[in-house]
């Protein structure tokens, strides 16, 4: 089939950018989003012009790597994938797809579709672990955990800080990012003992890092390749308010 | 003459006796070594972070974006512990014992036992930090058995303990980032190691955003960059893993042990498409449910459930009755592929096989199912667009892991002083074939507990070396090399693309160098190799510049390493003349098809020695001796 | 409610540092919310007397609502609360504009609750029609209409009476229960309540509040001029 592609290109962080449009002849259903724009490269280096810069890894939805804004939304039209799990059979012959990086403010644009989420990074530093040292470990099965409480700190925990949470939210919020970790270590009798000081530190260096607030649309939650609910999200406001007031 | 340190006294001691034996470094002077560990999935993120624990300056490198991304996310099935919470029977020596004969007797008996031996410690420190793992309704940790054991032992987070371990050591690692003991360096490439008067003291490395070639010094450096994989092409790895630091070290003097020992695993979906870029998973612990077949006649296209009873060939269940589907890796993906090969295969290619979860959902019910491999049916649904729950699902064997690796000796250090390699990096613990749910632990326990114990014996006789200079002239050199490579490989200016001379080249050695091997195929691969080579670097197209974010160039690098480790590999699968594990050589079967090992003249592990470009390269044995377990044919009948 | 000037840090304010963070400033912004969800029903049930064919009712209680002290306290914090509400909705509005700088090109409309995305807008134009009914307000007190002095009663039936004033009261109820759509359940998200069982209740409630309360005081003016 044939395709009309929208991408972004940006050659660097400093450069203004601008839309590109491609005409795409010989796509096949079966070939997967990232695939087709490994065809696209692979054309575009044949004709000598720059191949599109986007990022990816696993390709198959676990490490969080790829990851961008297809026609409107994170992770195309499909719920519940990532990006390179998005398979090219959900668009029609002669659509017109707009490919756009990630945008928040706190994710800056590297390069073309490529965004900077080392914020994640730098949130999860703020507090999102328990301080034990390797060694300091007791016995796995001297503290019994409901197997609820694990299931729910498992759902939470399955988050992998792909960042569509960020770019479906029209505030650029990361408040379903930060409070699966919350909500994962805080559910766990492990995490409990830190967890007045994890919300507070997360919180702030959330606020630091140029996020925007929640204001509860849910776009998150509906957005996310993993599904994380936003019941995370009410679970961290309620450490937070525990952690401040209590 | 390779010299593996194993420490003296009875299996079940050695470790505990070194630990009690070797030399230490005060706090004092922890605070004065520098470490650089390159890579940071679940070895190196846990072993950055223990070492960092410690006191130890640590600069850690990653290619992703964030440490969290690395492949060992993707580890699906679980880990294994000698808990023997389920009361049956396991111990430490039954993990070992499963071990070496699950990797055909090729593997360390010491490194293996201590594996088994610190399983335990693995499990409690995982926990510790909030890896949600299955738990009974009790409230107690939930156990599940796991391809080609007898027991139940391995723990799991639904279909992905990979995610769960990998973060809990990445969170870790953050928390030292954020207690400024270790620092990130991510969205860098490893070009070169640094070796001078015979130590390795630093890294060349090429900042993928600025392009900027950086130099980097430190008192030892720890590989942990996992597996190559990917030199197949397609293969269940990260389309970004790479042999390249690997090779690296290899030209630098760290020897590579049984580079060929690789893992074709037996569940993964189909290739679909031409422009496929890579393979996913079906995790193995299927097989504990799913049954295997073919149509009993070539070439049935009905439906699979239109097939009755009596048409369906359950090869594994037939050929392996003692354990049926649960057979090793290597020996289901054999088995595969003799079924395809043989005109029986499945699915519009003929390249694949059944696994069917008719019965099981029959005999539990939809629901238990559901719970126990509910994600995975949910991926291999988005994939394919069938439903596991009413049509059996569709897999063949792909390029997973590799057994093979650089040579280390008992401390986990290479050839080259101050070189540890850890996880899929090394070689030392899974012989020619490795089980399920042995990786993450093994790279683990590598991490946590191994590496930041044997490290303090080697920097203890560093402590009055000064921060190591990278005004040294070895960096001069190095970094000119790397710069000079980058430099020709955009200068060629070719006509075809990087992609598609990995893809020749992954096609080679999946046809003549995979799962069934011989040796008028590996010549012939040998011979293509070296061809393909000389064409890359005459024909190869790499756009853009050296000073740029330039994905084309870093697969331009990558993929000019993967020539001559295939060369390595196959010279490795040429010289060894039996079949073992992973390794099947077609000259050395028994009449029935199974592998024949050749104990008197192979049972070593094959370390090869970097003689220079145009050079063979030089093989040394380190022979193995089992004292502690009766060399058997491995059979699974 | 008036903040000398130099105390105000506008930076603060954007950085959220006023009160401590972004999370805290949502719950003020949701307390003070929930505070005027609570209030408009009070006012809801006054405004009926405005049905009755007795002014005296509805000027009693209007009488009583300004004069008697604990509801001049209570004015007091109802305006306070209407101010952060208001302070607060802006201030977190513009963090989450400069959240964004680039705008995305293309955005497909979310499936999830369409009012959600709207609450600046919806929230300002509730605040020009409060503004317009202040000054009703003052109008009264400041005697422009016939009548007593608290003839609210004579007031409301006067300005119901013009068809104009009523399409702008009309609409801007139905942007009130746009608003309060998505306000009820999203300040019990705030608050931290979020589970299977109270959920669907709490959304099935602040639907049916958002849809009542607004008819409810639509329906006054509709049966002023149509029936009286």
């Amino acid at each position: 089939m044939k395709i009309t592609l929208d991408i972004w290109r940006q050659k660097s962080p400093n450069d203004k950018g601008k839309f590109v449009r491609y005409e795409l002849d010989g796509v096949s259903k079966e070939m997967t989003f990232l695939e087709m724009l490994d065809y696209l490269n692979d054309k575009l280096i044949k004709a000598g012009d720059e191949p599109v810069a986007f990022d990816s890894d696993c390709r198959e939805g676990i490490c969080g790597t790829c990851g961008l804004f297809i026609n409107g939304r994170p992770n195309g039209p499909v719920k519940g994938i990532t990006t390179c799990q998005l398979n090219m059979s959900v668009f029609k012959d002669g659509d017109t797809i707009t490919v756009e990086p990630f945008r928040a403010k706190a994710f800056p644009v590297i390069k073309d579709l490529i965004v900077d989420r080392s914020s994640f990074d730098k949130l999860i530093q703020s507090g999102g672990f328990i301080s034990v040292n390797t060694g300091a470990a007791p016995e796995a099965n001297s503290i019994p955990i409901k197997k609820e409480i694990a299931e729910r700190a498992f759902d939470a925990g399955i988050c992998i800080g792909c960042g569509s949470c960020v770019a479906a939210c029209k505030n650029a919020s990361a408040m379903l990012f930060v409070s699966a970790k919350i909500s994962q270590l805080a559910l766990l009798p492990q995490g409990q003992t830190e967890a007045k000081e994890r919300v507070r530190t997360m919180i702030r260096e959330m606020d630091r890092l140029g996020f925007g607030n929640c204001t509860n649309t849910g776009a998150c939650e509906a957005e996310c390749p993993k599904e994380i609910s936003l019941w995370n999200i009410a679970k961290m406001n309620r450490e937070y308010y525990k952690a401040t007031l209590g | 003459m390779l010299n593996s340190k194993i420490p003296d006294g009875p299996l079940a001691e050695k470790w505990t006796r070194y630990k009690a034996t070797c030399k230490l470094v005060s706090p004092a002077n922890k605070k004065k070594l520098d470490i650089i560990v390159v890579g940071a999935g679940a070895a190196g993120a846990a072993a950055a972070a223990s070492m960092a624990e410690l006191g130890y300056n640590v600069k850690v490198f990653v290619y992703q974006d964030s440490s969290r991304r690395a492949h060992s996310i993707a580890s699906q099935g679980g880990i294994n512990a000698t808990k023997n919470y389920k009361n049956d029977g396991d111990s430490d020596y039954r993990l070992f014992y499963d071990m070496i004969k699950g990797g055909d007797f090729r593997a360390r008996e010491a490194n293996v036992y201590r594996l088994a031996e610190i399983s335990n410690n693995v499990i409690d420190q995982f926990v510790a930090q909030g890896v949600p793992f299955a738990r009974e309704y009790s409230g107690y940790l939930a156990n599940r058995s796991f391809g080609g054991v007898q027991v139940s032992r391995t723990f799991y987070a639904q279909g992905q303990t990979g995610q769960q371990c990998t973060l809990a050591a990445y969170q870790a690692l953050m928390r030292q980032i954020k207690a400024g003991k270790a620092e990130m360096y991510s969205r860098r490439f490893v070009m070169d190691l640094i070796v001078i008067d015979g130590k390795a003291r630093g890294i060349i490395t090429r900042n993928l955003v600025t392009g900027e070639i950086e130099r980097h010094g430190a008192h030892a450096v720890v590989f942990a960059t996992g597996g190559f994989g990917t030199v197949y092409y397609l293969s269940t790895l990260a389309i970004n893993s790479n042999g390249s630091a690997a090779m690296a070290a290899y030209r630098k003097g760290a020897f590579m042990a049984n580079p060929s020992m690789a893992q074709i695993h037996p569940t993964s979906i189909p290739v679909l498409n031409d422009y496929q870029a890579k393979l996913t998973l079906m995790s193995e612990s299927l097989r504990n449910d799913g049954r295997v077949w073919v149509p009993k006649n070539k070439g049935d296209k009905r439906n699979p459930n239109d097939i009755p009873e009596e048409e369906r060939d359950y090869y594994l269940e037939r050929r392996y009755p003692a354990f049926g589907n649960l057979v090793p890796r290597d020996v289901a993906s054999r088995a595969a592929k003799e079924r395809c090969d043989a005109g029986y295969g499945v699915g519009s290619t003929g390249l694949s096989v059944y696994l069917d979860f008719r019965d099981a959902i029959k005999a539990q019910g939809k629901q238990a199912i559901a719970d126990k491999y509910g994600n995975l049916f949910d991926l291999y649904t988005k994939i394919t667009g069938m439903d596991p729950y009413t049509e059996p699902m569709r897999i063949y064997p792909a390029s997973h892991y590799t057994m093979g690796g650089l040579w280390v000796d008992y401390n986990l250090m290479t050839t080259i002083q101050g070189l540890y390699a850890i996880g899929e990096a090394n070689f030392s613990d899974h012989g020619a074939n490795r089980l399920g749910a042995s990786s993450l632990l093994q790279c683990a326990g590598d991490g946590y507990f191994i590496l930041p114990v044997t490290i303090g014996d080697y920097l203890s006789e560093e402590i009055k070396t000064p921060k190591i200079s990278v005004d040294d002239p070895a960096f001069d050199k190095a970094e000119k090399e790397a710069a000079d490579k980058l430099k020709k490989l955009l200068s060629i200016n070719g006509t075809q693309t990087v992609t598609s001379f990995h893809k020749r080249l992954g096609h080679i050695m999946w046809q003549y160098s995979g799962m069934v091997r011989n040796e008028e195929g590996l010549n012939k691969a040998l011979k293509e190799v070296n061809e393909l080579r000389e064409e890359f670097w005459k024909d190869v197209k790499v756009p853009g510049k050296i000073d740029e974010f330039n994905h084309e160039l870093e697969k331009a690098f990558r993929v000019a390493d993967f020539f001559d480790l295939a060369e390595l590999i196959i010279t490795d699968a040429l010289h060894r003349k039996e079949s073992c594990g992973a390794h099947f050589r077609e000259e050395y079967q028994t009449e029935e098809g199974e592998p024949l090992r050749n104990d008197e003249e192979y049972m070593y592990v094959a370390a090869w020695e970097y003689t220079g470009e145009k050079s063979a390269p030089k093989l040394h044995k380190e022979p193995l001796t089992f004292e502690n377990v009766k060399v058997t044919k491995r059979s699974y009948k | 409610m008036c903040f000398p000037a130099k105390i105000i840090n506008f930076n603060h304010i954007l950085m959220g540092k006023l009160f401590g963070s972004s999370l805290a400033q949502k719950l003020v912004m949701a307390l003070a919310g929930f505070f005027l969800i609570l209030f408009l029903l009070v006012h809801l049930s006054i405004n009926l007397l405005l049905l009755g064919d007795n002014p005296e009712t509805f000027n009693r209680a209007a009488a009583f609502m300004s004069g008697f002290w604990l509801v001049k306290i209570f004015e007091v914090v109802l305006i306070g609360g209407l101010l952060i509400h208001i302070i607060m909705g802006i201030t977190l509005q513009i963090q989450n504009w400069i959240a964004r700088p680039t705008r995305y090109k293309k955005r497909y409309p979310s499936q999830t609750s369409f009012f959600s995305k709207y609450m600046i807008w919806t929230g300002g134009i509730v605040f020009i029609f409060l503004f317009i009914h202040f000054l009703n307000f003052w109008f009264v007190r400041l005697g422009f209409v016939e009548g007593d002095h608290h003839n609210f009663y004579g007031m409301a039936h006067q300005l119901f009476s013009y068809m104009g004033y009523n399409i702008i009261y009309w609409i801007s109820f139905l942007i009130l229960g746009f608003h309060l759509h998505h306000a009820f359940q999203s300040a019990f998200q705030t608050f931290g309540l979020n589970n299977r069982k109270c959920t669907p209740v709490i959304k099935t409630i602040g639907i049916i509040y958002s849809i009542l309360v607004p008819l409810g005081f639509a329906l006054i003016p509709f049966v002023i001029y149509f029936f009286k």
